[in-house]
């Protein structure tokens, strides 16, 4: 067992996650069993292998470049409404579970 | 008119020469859909109103003579994790449940600015994550080919409207082999382009690194008049690629005449369907007999590319599922005392058990400590697939895989064994690992008469040479 109730609560506290009691049981076995197929990654040698972040590491459009260089086509100028104007203020409310016209609206952040 | 074996070409033709119009034809989609998606469940959201505008506008051209776009008249349904404009969206999640996004995914508005008529939204895996559809919040799907097994996943709904004749085409989404392995239960052609080939523009993000979007259609022709409409650089998404996107369609005419298709026996293993590789063993003979060549090859890593994917795709989503937070749209929960409690419940009820298990894998995965150990690792793994395949690509055009170790499953089958379903995509997660293209397209079927599906593996942006191959092997077999 390489994962235990405690790290369960540990993790669902990052994660922001509250789990039931019975989900707690089931978390563990399942993370359990999941993370025993993932230690076969064990078996391979990597000291000497980058790693990947992104697919476009390996097929960059223009080999002569160097580093971010050669995805320069990917960045763009930092100005206020470069690539489409902003939604108007309803339309960014419109789906807001609670809002007061102006803003969202949340429960109190400072607890006491 | 027959609708249930329409293509994208004959609709509009239809259309050109007054044989119906597109509204007509769009009424007529509506009408099957509503006898007969009961049984399927293929569609979450239809959206009339948005089709009907579209289908009139094509008609509007039709009547003016003027020239009609590619996909003129041809309705389509879309995967509910792409956003569309006023047309709820919501990722098979009841956190997202009334969700009215204010604009359009890329895919989606290009594919109407060609002419398509957008039906609906199709029901999928809550947030992409699953293999049979079966984790979808709302209800799950059913393979049209028999009722009681799944139509595969996540685009379950988007392949078994195809299948079912519901839709012309559809698109779907591809993380770990979400296009394709549904094709392949539906008896139907899915294509999953290389990574940066389609915007990800307003895709409900699963893992921003494997995420692709693509069409599911009943002919390849059509899927690359679709992907020739999708395909190209977009400017909001800064990872779409700025590569020429060719005629696919012009391309499919060449010949495949000396194309060296690579077979790995790492794809014909354990655990493989005998009926699978018999029909995946005579679609090669098949292939040869068109004058390719068969080249074997070997992609030594493939037995590492589920864990590695499992990781990679798990941290990416625990970081991406982080906004559903209950503050700016989607579910809240209710009489919350304060901001962390709602932040809490909110996910714990809006998210269902595979997005918990999913998200807790991921975070763990990131989490101080293991950080090295599994993601890191990971991503290490996923550089040694990757260039597995460089190896093999300077050998052969092609790999010719199986698309899915068995045909379509029971529902509720592995529903309680996430291990097993994970295992459902062996043949599938090492494209998405890579970047590179992936078609599954039908190779014949069981005794049971249950669709079995020919993955066909190509070069980053290749995609023309997978289409040319798979359309020659689907002419070869009509004939």
């Amino acid at each position: 067992m390489k994962i235990t109730e405690k790290d369960v609560s540990y993790v669902a506290d990052l994660a922001n996650l509250e789990l039931a009691a019975e989900e707690r049981g089931r978390m563990v076995r399942d993370l359990n069993s999941i993370l025993d197929y993932i230690d076969r990654l064990n078996e391979l040698d990597t000291s000497n292998v980058a790693p990947m972040a992104q697919v476009a590491d390996r097929y960059a459009t223009d080999n002569a470049k160097n580093g971010s260089d050669r995805f320069a086509y990917a960045s763009r100028d930092d100005v206020l409404e470069g690539l489409r104007k902003s939604l108007p203020h309803e339309d960014a409310l419109a789906n807001a579970p609670q809002a007061d016209g102006t803003f969202f609206t949340v429960p109190k952040v400072i607890e006491r | 008119m027959e609708i249930s074996t329409l293509t994208i070409e004959a609709a509009r033709s239809a259309v050109a020469t007054g044989k119906i119009t597109a509204t007509v034809l769009v009424e007529s989609f509506y009408d099957k859909i509503q006898n007969e998606d009961s049984q399927i469940g293929a569609f979450l959201t239809l959206s009339k109103e948005r089709a009907i505008d579209a289908a009139s506008r094509i008609d509007k051209l039709a009547a003016d003579g003027k020239p009609l776009p590619p996909l003129a008249g041809a309705p389509v349904a879309i995967k509910d994790v792409m956003v569309t404009r006023g047309v709820r969206t919501t990722a098979g999640s009841k956190m997202l449940e009334n969700y009215i996004p204010p604009y359009d995914c890329t895919a989606v508005a290009r594919l109407e600015q060609a002419g398509a008529v957008v039906l609906g939204k199709t029901n999928c895996d809550e947030f992409a994550m699953g293999s049979s559809n079966e984790n979808s919040a709302f209800h799950p799907v059913h393979n049209p080919h028999d009722i009681s097994r799944v139509p595969g996943g996540s685009s379950g709904g988007s392949a078994a409207a195809v299948a079912a004749g519901m839709a012309v085409v559809a698109l779907g989404s591809d993380t770990g082999g979400s296009i394709r392995q549904p094709a392949s239960f539906c008896g139907v052609v899915g294509l999953m382009p290389t990574y940066g080939r389609v915007s990800r523009y307003g895709l409900i993000a699963f893992a921003s690194s494997l995420d692709h979007i693509g069409p599911l259609t009943r002919t390849v022709k059509d899927a690359a008049i679709v992907l020739t409409a999708i395909a190209g650089r977009d400017p909001m998404d800064s990872t779409s690629a700025n590569v020429p996107v060719p005629d696919y369609v012009g391309e499919l005419e060449k010949p495949v005449r000396g194309l060296k298709i690579g077979v790995a026996e790492e794809y014909l293993g354990e655990g493989l369907d005998r009926a699978v590789r018999k029909a995946v063993e005579a679609a090669l003979q098949k292939l040869a007999s068109l004058g390719c060549e068969v080249v074997p090859v070997s992609l030594p890593h493939t037995a590492y590319a589920i864990p590695a994917y499992y990781i990679v795709a798990t941290a990416e989503a625990s970081s991406n599922l982080a906004r559903f937070d209950g503050v700016r749209y989607g579910y809240r929960a209710r009489d919350a005392s304060t901001l962390s409690d709602m932040y809490r419940r909110t996910r714990d009820e809006g998210f269902g058990a595979e997005v918990k298990r999913r998200i807790m894998l991921g975070t763990y995965a990131l989490s101080a400590g293991y950080y090295d150990a599994y993601y890191l690792k990971a991503q290490k793994v996923r550089t040694l697939l990757t260039r597995d395949f460089e190896e093999a690509f300077r050998k052969v055009d092609v790999i010719v895989t199986p698309t899915s170790p068995t045909p379509a499953f029971k529902l509720g089958e592995k529903a309680n064994d996430p291990l097993a379903m994970y295992l459902a995509d062996i043949y599938t997660v090492t494209a998405d690992l890579a970047g590179i293209p992936g078609i599954s397209i039908p190779c014949g079927e069981t005794r049971e008469k249950l669709p079995i599906g020919l993955q066909i593996l190509g070069r980053h942006f290749d995609e023309a040479t997978i289409l040319r191959l798979a359309h020659a092997y689907e002419r070869a077999v009509a004939a």
